[in-house]
Formats: structure tokens, C-alpha cells, sequence
């Protein structure tokens, strides 16, 4: 039996259903391999081995089968598990076990999918590196010298390392695609309410989306199909059929892609870029035009303003969002002497239980919202909204999708882009506006740019997320897969 | 010029409840007023005629039948607060000794 880690999701489903291998021995040999490698990565906030063993158990049982039944997960620690410590890698939010499940939780339970443990990120996904974690930064598997992306560089990592043969994500500017591209990984954002936001940390509502991280796009369609689907209880949950992913990957995976047009958007291709992860996107294109894709130039004068719009957008919404933690109802409560008021105990708490990256966007939000700057910022920020979103409209009755490098530069070593925050967001440059519009989008290893991974994102029309999986699987059949070095 | 000085930056911090310490102002200052001029961009854009968007997925009232389902149990409820008394979330005084 080769090692049971470096599988594929696919293939362990096809073993375990054949019962050739047990779904306890793959969920121990990846408890196994996080016991032995993650005090050097540190991509786990917290390992559920007891709880992990005892699903793996009952899908060994016969209690519960299905595509994914026994194969392992890693969980983002923003999503909220029963029971088991779910923190966004916040000190506020320190040991607070959540009474509840979020619906993706309790889909992949229903799957039958041993849930591993809890990922670090930055602090309420506010981040592109981990390094704003309060727990300390997770070690790109590539280069432990260097950021695993952000904010879901855990998840991204526990799949890199082998940790996990499968992880979940949320993007709300690039969370699960920039980390997927910088650890050499599959990570797809859907459809904006494709996925559920029921038990998700809520960071900006508007654009927050959970997601699935994998190595193979064929792993990262089976996760999305389980995960994937309305929700009564998320109001903005689309009711509408999943678009079948799982087929898109398999039709992708033959390799022709005949009469599909790709649409390069021109503002992204001057400058921004390192010419590394220009040259390996340059011919991954070529690569997709070998398999019969059209490329076309497109216009998107408004991509250049998605950045600034993003980040009004979404610390406007933080700033609201994040009031709820208060010292009330869960979490810290600091100061609390019996002589000081609720109000100055709530500062003290919010003082000392958050972050820098998270001060700074709570003020930022406040400032963008307040009367006097509202209409210059976050009112004029949502009309930049509007006309990103037709950019995409008018762009996709020319093309089927548009592609681009996901992020403009390999995994930077830690420490170089923290002392100025606006080059921290330079990071999500080309993720962000796919986020405005709320459409689908998925980054894919295509090559490396002196050792480290470049990713390749291609974006696709809201609700056609199975187009995006198809072009995904034809562009990795062309270039295959990357493997890390050994740790 | 800055777009956003030291004292705003304090008044901003006072209003989202934030107690952060002298050190914090001097460097948050510096650093919120790089990220304003830098957002400030989308003023450039002319959107006088343009709608806002406020969410992607375009919904008003979405609305579900009204059927009782189980929910969380007092205990559940308060099991993650920092204090509770008999039975609800036991808050420091609201109001002021004089008030």
C-alpha cells in the first residue's frame, strides 16, 4: 500500500468503498502526519484526533456512504464545529467551543467526512500571509522561510504538507485562492450564496463565500458538490440547482477545450506582476491554446479601482460585523473589576482581544461609514461596485471565461510586507474583483517561478462555476500537478 | 496633506470602542492615512448616474415558512459567556453612580 497521504480524495473514496483500506487507517495516517510534521508548519489551530477516529469509525461501520464517506477534511478555524474550539485565530474569541455546527459542517458530517482539526488563518480572515494570526504564523510547506498566503494559509498548507487530503476555505478578497496558489494547491471561491454562510464568522457578508481546497480540481469539485447547494437559513443563499462540478472536471480532464474563449483581461497584463508569474502564465496559456482555447484581449477599464473599492467595502462591513464582540455573550471579557462601566470593559476587551490588521479595518470602516465621508467612500465605493460588475456582464458575451494570474507575486519570506499594510493588499490585486461581482473563480498550480509555486485563476460568469472546473482540469492535465520538497 | 490626522484617528478608535494605547495612535495614524489616500482612488471614478451595489445577489425579504424547530437551550445559549447569572449574560454596570 503506497503512502495513503499523498493520495488523491478520489482515489481514497474509490479504496475505502472497496474496502481495501480502512477509513480509520486514513484518518490515522494523516493524524499521523500532522503529529509528525506540524509543530514545523503549525497549519492546525487544533487537532480533533478523538473526534476524527470516531467518524472514521462509523463510515467503517456501514453507517454512512457516499463520494466522499472516510475521507478526511481540515476546517478553517472561522467556521464554527460543535463542540470543538473555533477561535478565527482571534485572542477574543480564545477557547470558545460554538453550541452550534455551520451548514457546511453539517453537510460534511452527513458525508461522512472526519473532520481533522481547526486551520490557522489571519484574524477574522482579515490578511494575505497567517502572519496576522494571534497564534503565531503557519510555514509554507515550500519554504518555511515564507507565508502560506492568506487569510486561509493553513488550510492551504495542511493540503500541501499531506496533512489533509482535503480542506475547507472561505474567500472574501482572495482567501482561498491566493494561499492555493502560493502553496502549489487547488482552492475554488463559488458563486457568491452558491455556498453557505450559515456558522461562518462573519467578516464582510456581502462578499464572504465558503469554498474547498484540494491538490487535483477533480478533489475540489467533489468537495464542492457536497458542501455546495441552498440554505434556508442564509438569506442570501442562491435556490437554484449546484451546477455539476464533478462532470465539468471530468470533461475537462480529456484535454479539449475546442472552441472555448478565454478572455485575458489587458489591465491586468502591464505591470504588477513579478516576471516570474507573468512567464509561467504566459505559457500555461499557450499550453490551453494547444488544447484548442481561443485566447481574447478584454477591456475592464474598472478592474484598477476593484482594490480601493474592496478596501471600503469590506472594512465598512467588518467594522459593523465585528461590534458583536462586545464581552457579553462569548469570548473575553477584560477589566471587568466590578467599579468599571460596560462601555469602558467593552474597550478594554476589544483592546486587548484584537489584532492590529483588525484595529486598523475596524477604524477604517467606521471612518468610511460616518456621516460627512459616507458618500465619498463607501457610497461611492458601491457605484465602483456596480461598474466592476458590468465590466464582468459585458465581458462574458465576449469570452466563456476570463484568466489571469492569481496573485502578482510568489510566497514573500514573512516580515517583508507587514510594516506598510497597503502592500499586504497588493496581494489580492486579481482576486478581488471576481469578489465584487460575486461570481465563481479558482486558482490552479501552473508552474514555478524560481522554486515556488504561480498560480493561474480563471473566472467564470455567476452560477456557471462547472465552466471554470472544466477549463481547471484541461489547463492541469496540460502542466500536471506540483509536489512540494520533502520536510 | 494627510487625509486623516492623530486626533481623528483617536475619536474613530473611541467610537468602535477600541481603548488602544498612545503607541497604537502614533503608528496606526501613519498607516490608515497611506490606506485612505490609497482608497480614495474610487473618487476618480465618474459614477454620478451609477447605482449602488450593495450585494451581488440581487434579493429583498426572503422569506421561510413559519414552522418551530428546535433551537438552542438556555445552557447552550450561555455556555460561551464570560459571566452569567441565573440563567441570562451578567453584564459591568450600564449606568453611571450619578445617573
Amino acid at each position: 500500500m503506497s503512502d495513503l497521504t499523498r493520495m488523491s480524495a478520489a482515489d481514497l473514496s474509490k479504496l475505502i468503498t472497496a474496502k481495501q483500506v480502512s477509513a480509520v487507517e486514513v484518518a490515522t495516517a494523516h493524524l499521523d502526519r500532522i503529529a509528525a510534521v506540524d509543530d514545523r508548519v503549525h497549519a492546525f489551530l487544533h487537532v480533533d484526533r478523538e473526534g476524527a477516529l470516531e467518524a472514521a469509525a462509523a463510515v467503517d461501520r456501514g453507517e454512512i456512504t457516499g463520494p466522499l464517506a472516510g475521507v478526511p477534511i481540515a476546517v478553517k478555524d472561522v467556521v464554527t464545529t460543535k463542540g470543538i474550539p473555533t477561535t478565527a485565530a482571534s485572542k477574543i474569541l480564545e477557547g470558545w467551543k460554538p453550541p452550534y455546527d455551520a451548514t457546511i459542517v453539517e453537510r460534511l458530517k452527513k458525508a461522512g467526512m472526519p473532520i481533522l482539526g481547526k486551520t490557522n488563518m489571519d484574524e477574522f480572515a482579515m490578511g494575505s500571509s497567517t502572519e496576522y494570526s494571534a497564534y503565531g504564523p503557519t510555514n509554507n510547506p515550500w519554504d518555511l522561510g515564507r507565508i502560506p498566503g492568506g487569510s486561509g494559509g493553513g488550510s492551504a498548507a495542511a493540503i500541501a504538507a499531506y496533512e489533509a487530503p482535503l480542506a475547507i476555505g472561505t474567500d472574501t478578497g482572495g482567501s482561498i485562492r491566493q494561499p492555493g496558489a502560493v502553496t502549489g494547491t487547488v482552492g475554488a471561491k463559488p458563486t457568491y450564496g452558491g455556498t453557505s454562510r450559515y456558522g461562518l464568522i462573519a467578516f464582510s457578508s456581502s462578499l464572504d463565500t465558503p469554498g474547498p481546497c484540494a491538490r487535483t480540481v477533480e478533489d475540489t469539485a467533489l468537495l464542492h458538490a457536497v458542501i455546495a447547494g441552498h440554505d434556508p437559513r442564509d438569506s442570501t443563499s442562491i435556490n437554484q440547482a449546484v451546477p455539476d462540478v464533478v462532470r465539468a472536471a471530468q470533461i475537462g480532464k480529456n484535454g479539449d477545450l475546442s472552441g472555448v474563449k478565454l478572455g485575458v483581461v489587458k489591465e491586468f497584463t502591464g505591470d504588477g506582476s513579478e516576471p516570474g508569474v507573468s512567464a509561467a502564465f504566459k505559457e500555461s496559456l499557450e499550453a490551453l491554446v494547444k488544447l484548442g482555447a481561443e485566447v481574447v484581449e478584454v477591456s475592464c477599464p474598472h478592474f484598477q479601482y476593484a482594490l480601493p473599492a474592496y478596501y471600503l467595502i469590506a472594512p465598512s462591513e467588518c467594522s459593523s460585523n465585528l461590534a458583536r464582540f462586545d464581552g457579553v455573550r462569548y469570548g473575553l471579557r477584560e477589566g471587568d473589576d466590578g467599579n468599571r462601566s460596560l462601555e469602558e470593559v467593552m474597550s478594554l476587551t476589544r483592546e486587548a482581544g484584537f489584532g492590529p490588521e483588525v484595529k486598523r479595518r475596524i477604524i477604517i470602516g467606521t471612518y468610511a461609514l460616518s456621516s460627512g465621508y459616507y458618500d465619498a467612500y463607501y457610497g461611492q465605493a458601491q457605484k465602483v461596485r456596480t461598474l466592476i460588475t458590468r465590466d464582468f456582464q459585458s465581458a462574458f458575451e465576449k469570452v466563456d471565461v476570463l484568466v489571469s494570474p492569481t496573485t502578482p507575486f510568489v510566497a514573500f519570506p514573512f516580515g517583508s510586507r507587514t510594516s506598510d499594510p497597503y502592500q499586504m493588499y497588493l496581494a489580492d490585486l486579481f482576486t478581488i474583483p471576481t469578489n465584487l461581482y460575486g461570481g465563481p473563480a479558482i486558482s490552479v498550480p501552473c508552474g514555478l517561478s524560481e522554486g515556488l509555486p504561480v498560480g493561474f485563476q480563471i473566472m467564470a460568469p455567476t452560477m456557471a462555476d462547472d465552466r471554470m472546473y472544466r477549463v481547471a482540469a484541461a489547463l492541469e492535465s496540460a502542466v500536471g500537478t506540483l509536489t512540494p520538497p520533502a520536510l | 496633506m494627510a487625509a486623516i490626522s492623530r486626533e481623528e484617528v483617536a475619536h474613530l478608535a473611541r467610537l468602535s470602542r477600541l481603548a488602544v494605547t498612545e503607541e497604537e495612535l502614533d503608528r496606526f495614524a501613519g498607516q490608515l492615512d497611506v490606506i485612505l489616500q490609497s482608497v480614495a482612488r474610487v473618487g476618480e471614478v465618474a459614477a454620478e448616474e451609477i447605482p449602488p451595489t450593495s450585494h451581488s445577489v440581487p434579493l429583498t425579504n426572503v422569506y421561510r415558512d413559519d414552522v418551530p424547530t428546535p433551537s438552542l437551550t438556555q445552557d447552550e445559549a450561555l455556555s460561551g459567556a464570560p459571566d452569567a447569572y441565573e440563567g441570562r449574560f451578567r453584564v459591568p454596570r450600564i449606568l453611571d453612580e450619578e445617573d
